[in-house]
């Protein structure tokens, strides 16, 4: 089923706005966060409206009301990667906390001295950061699967990792930065095969792609409600429950206990062990609304949508004299589009894109070492979504040639 | 906004006049902007307390190359006092334009790399060019 582009726009606001007098916003930035539609917007409203109140313990309605709503929400993204149960999804901030989750529970309490975690070149900060901590702290030892010159893991190097025995192996599901889609299951699989357990950074897959966690098998997976249409403040952990039950708790505080003496305390049980303090309430009915808006429109439409709009872009992009694009071939990559431009700073594309409304993002994306690999300092990034067009990849490629223009 | 790539910019961009490095040098110092990768090095020649010769080196946006090349420009003959008196409003002068917040960090990086070095920090910090 084809999607009806036009029909979508009407539910995200955002996207008739005028930036500057007359000139419409073009927005193709969704990698870094993601539009809202209206029933997100609306989903949020209405809670505080109507039923805002603290959550658990409360016996009145609106803490009921509320309640509901919070674990609603919860049922809806445990569906919508088909978790087993609604237990094993944690609300935490955003990719980012849920990466550090781990390393600070499970990894402090699973690794020690020497033990190697393998990750990837192409990370995230955030699942490269919390692990440099680690080894600054606990002596474990990184090694990374390499990229290669088109922006594919050296599954090759993977396999002699292995033969090393890892505790851990922690990657991205799909590059911010070259769109690259990997063999997740592959690697999960070949993971377990060596005894290590694994997570997965599913920060761009999950809005983007049909993710099931019980078929890809993996152990712990992160992702960001504001990237797949939902709210910034929120994002979930999903963890299989033996290693969860396993786990010391994360932050210590009210909703995260079963039980608080004077000089000691039982955890809760799952999820809300990992839940400490007043959670994101709101956040979380959008967050479930955003998932609910996903499935009306359906992930395998989106998807074909969004490989439709990316194919489209990379041709005409190579087009252009000077223009190289990072990463593989349409194929094997979601809606992204890193690219440099005959010496131009990104920065200057961006900003001189900016000046006809066009939104795209320039600088290293937040992977430093991925762009050292290739030996740029930074690329300028358009990236596409559900509401995503041809015409709005017509007019960032007019924008690029203004770019040559004044550069001349 | 069209103005933010004025042809002054562009050109002190493409041929600046005090690209360099300067050796032996007085006081050299460089510092990069962790968020885009620009990067920027000054190295001046210090004569009676003044600044006697100056040039700058790095890679990164238009704005960031221009405002150094016009900063390290204007900088030639002034005491060390009065360049530690310089401040963000200098350099939006030099480039006769308007910045917002995200642009300003690039324009005043070269600012902060001076001032450092002029200063003899281990370390430059955004207090310097607020
Ligand atoms: C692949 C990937 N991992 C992790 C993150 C971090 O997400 P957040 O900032 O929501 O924690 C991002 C977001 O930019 C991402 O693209």
């Amino acid at each position: 089923m084809s999607l009806d582009v036009s029909r979508i726009r009407q539910d995200f606001p955002i996207l008739n706005r005028e930036v500057r007098p007359g000139v419409k916003v073009v927005y193709l930035d969704s990698t870094a966060t993601s539009q809202k539609p209206l029933s997100v917007i609306e989903a949020m409203n209405d809670f505080y409206r109507r039923s805002n109140a603290n959550i658990h313990r409360g016996v009145h309605v609106l803490a009921e009301e509320s309640t509901a709503m919070y674990e609603q929400a919860r049922e809806k993204i445990a569906k919508f990667i088909n978790a087993p149960s609604a237990r094993q999804v944690i609300y935490t901030r955003n990719t980012t906390e849920s990466i550090n989750l781990v390393a600070y529970t499970w990894a402090r309490a699973n690794l020690k001295r020497g033990d190697l975690v393998i990750l990837t070149e192409m990370e995230h900060h955030s699942n490269l950061v919390p692990w440099h901590m680690l080894a600054a702290e606990r002596g474990i030892q990184l090694e990374f699967i390499p990229v290669t010159d088109d922006g594919l893991l050296d599954l090759g190097t993977y396999k002699s990792l292995l033969a090393r025995t890892p505790k851990l192996v922690s990657f991205t599901h799909m590059s911010n930065v070259l769109g690259t889609i990997n063999p997740a299951a592959d690697i999960i699989r070949r993971a377990h095969d060596a005894g290590a357990v694994t997570v997965l950074d599913a920060a761009q897959s999950v809005p983007h792609l049909k993710v099931d966690v019980q078929q890809l098998d993996v152990d712990f997976m992160a992702f960001s409600a504001h990237k797949m249409l939902g709210p910034t403040g929120i994002g979930a952990l999903y963890g299989k429950t033996a290693l969860l039950e396993a786990m010391p708790p994360f932050l210590g505080g009210g909703d995260m206990i079963k039980e608080v003496k004077l000089r000691s305390f039982r955890p809760n049980e799952l999820p809300y062990k990992f839940e400490a303090g007043t959670p994101a309430i709101a956040e979380a009915v959008g967050f479930g609304a955003a998932v609910d808006y996903l499935n009306s429109i359906g992930m395998e439409t989106i998807a074909a949508h969004e490989h439709e709009i990316t194919e489209y872009a990379l041709e005409r992009l190579e087009e252009i004299p000077g223009l190289k694009v990072f990463g593989p071939t349409a194929d094997k990559k979601g809606g992204v589009a890193s690219f440099t431009f005959d010496g131009v700073h990104p920065h200057d594309v961006a900003q001189i894109l900016d000046q006809d409304g066009i939104a795209i993002r320039a600088g290293h994306h937040c992977a430093q070492p991925l762009h050292e690999k290739f030996g740029i300092p930074a690329t300028s990034r358009a990236s596409f979504y559900l509401y995503s067009t041809k015409d709005e990849v017509d007019k960032l490629i007019e924008g690029i040639y203004k770019v040559k223009k004044v550069f001349g | 906004m069209d103005d933010l790539y004025r042809e002054v910019i562009i050109e002190h961009y493409k041929n600046p006049s005090y690209r360099g490095k300067l050796d032996p040098h007085d006081i050299s110092f460089a510092d990069n902007n962790p968020l885009c990768g620009d990067h920027i090095q000054i190295d001046l020649r210090v004569d009676d307390g003044k600044v006697s010769e100056a040039r700058f080196d790095g890679h990164g946006c238009a704005i960031s190359q221009a405002s150094a090349d016009l900063l390290v420009e204007s900088v030639i003959g002034k005491s060390l006092e009065d360049v530690k008196k310089m401040n963000r409003q200098d350099i939006l002068d030099l480039l006769g334009i308007e910045l917002g917040p995200v642009r300003l960090k690039c324009a005043l990086l070269s600012l902060k790399v001076l001032k450092a070095g002029v200063y003899g920090l281990g370390e430059a910090s955004d207090a310097l060019v607020e």
